[in-house]
């Protein structure tokens, strides 16, 4: 049962990054300015780096090999919250899933870091620190940005209502949470989601932007158990395209 | 057979893949050698986890510890230990600098951006630096511009 909900909590963790990770590397030639696309880049190997880990952990407690995990499931099999699977947007769009989504890492990590599961706890304090870059990045750009311009402050108004009530679907409960928070693994997520909530609105107000009402969050559950949105699997076929030509492939 | 302290000298000169100036005992990278009998273990711990030279690294240490002579041996990936940059040695720093790269400062506790900010210039080393992106060509580097010699430059990234 609680090996269960570990492997639960590992594959949420590990597909999260691997999705958001490919989106990211999405910016690869396109960012706004060279420093963006550079910086996203890093930050797609950073997340592509952290899921190969959890694959890793994952391995070690019985599931196939990092590279079959992350590239030979189907869609229905991934464990991604709905925020991550999204189309890059425009810049504003991703800068504001990148905030969202790290902040909510940063929580977690945090709790992770204390976790009875040691395993896990090691791996998370030092995911924690490589995440710290971040943060730093995102805070920097939203804050110079919302105190900017007028249009510079709207185009992440107009991101933030779209994104914030999807960022809510990382929290999505599922069956496992109240197992790993009786063995002090982790938290539940509703736990996490107000400490999340409560720092993350606290900064953007700092930046200049209205915290939106998240009135319709769970429209956008579903991808902790396997329901996904519709970009999730054209996703999918492109990542996965070379290893599926030959998953022998050496380079 | 092989003592332990012969197995870290071999070591010295496996050189990092994209800083080959550095050895991985110098930049911290090799956390433990073991000697048990003719077998060596060497335990390695990747930078930052998502640094895709570690798989080269590994092979790297192999190839020079078996051109020594050494038969029998085990290098582990240990991915779930904390690298991190107060691990890099004095001489290990020396060498970044030559190599033009900003070595990074001894720090404790959490990481702020403070911390990042007025890089030493490895050309000139003014201070009077600005930081103009926390990412740069590696995940371990970051770029910074120096305001009296006006040269671009990189650093490491404390971590």
């Amino acid at each position: 049962m609680q090996t269960e909900a570990i492997k639960d909590l590992l594959y949420r963790m590990a597909d999260d990054k691997i999705i958001l990770g490919h989106r990211n590397s999405e910016w690869v030639g396109i960012g706004p300015v060279l420093e963006e696309d550079i910086a996203f880049a890093s930050m797609a190997q950073d997340e592509i780096g952290h899921a190969w880990s959890y694959f890793q952990l994952l391995e070690e407690l019985g599931e196939t090999d990092p590279d079959t995990n992350a590239f030979m499931r189907p869609a229905a099999e991934y464990r991604c919250c709905h925020l991550v699977e999204y189309p890059i947007g425009d810049y504003a769009f991703s800068l504001v899933r990148h905030y969202l989504f790290d902040m909510a890492d940063k929580v977690r990590l945090k709790h992770l870091s204390d976790s009875s599961y040691k395993p896990l706890a090691e791996l998370a304090r030092k995911i924690a620190r490589e995440e710290k870059y971040h943060q730093m990045h995102a805070r920097v750009f939203l804050q110079q940005l919302g105190n900017s311009s007028e249009e510079a402050n709207q185009k992440l108004q107009a991101a933030l209502n779209e994104v914030y009530p999807i960022a809510f679907s990382i929290f999505e409960p599922t069956i496992h949470n109240e197992t790993l928070a009786n063995a002090g693994i982790l938290p539940l997520e509703d736990s996490l989601m107000k400490e999340w909530r409560m720092e993350a609105e606290n900064f953007l107000r700092s930046c200049r932007l209205h915290v939106p009402l998240a009135e319709d969050m769970i429209e956008h559950f579903g991808g902790r158990s396997g329901f996904h949105t519709l970009w999730l699997a054209p996703l999918l076929a492109e990542m996965t395209e070379v290893f599926a030509i030959d998953p022998q492939a050496k380079w | 057979m092989y003592t332990k302290e012969e197995i870290f000298t071999l070591l010295e000169k496996v050189k990092d893949p994209e800083i080959p100036v550095i050895s991985l005992v110098q930049l911290g990278v090799v956390k433990d050698v073991r000697v048990e009998g003719e077998k060596v273990f060497v335990e390695i711990v990747p930078t930052f986890t998502g640094c895709p030279a570690i798989e080269m690294m590994k092979n790297d240490v192999i190839k020079t510890l078996g051109e020594a002579g050494v038969k029998e041996m085990e290098v582990q990936i240990k991915y779930k230990s904390a690298w991190t940059t107060n691990q890099i040695t004095p001489k290990g720093k020396v060498l970044l600098k030559d190599f033009g790269l900003s070595p990074p400062k001894e720090f404790e506790g959490e990481l702020t951006l403070e911390m990042l900010e007025h890089a030493q210039c490895p050309r000139c080393d003014s201070t009077h630096t600005r930081l103009l992106s926390t990412f740069g060509p590696t995940a371990c580097r970051a770029i910074h511009h120096c305001n009296d010699c006006h040269e671009t430059f990189e650093q490491m990234k404390p971590l």
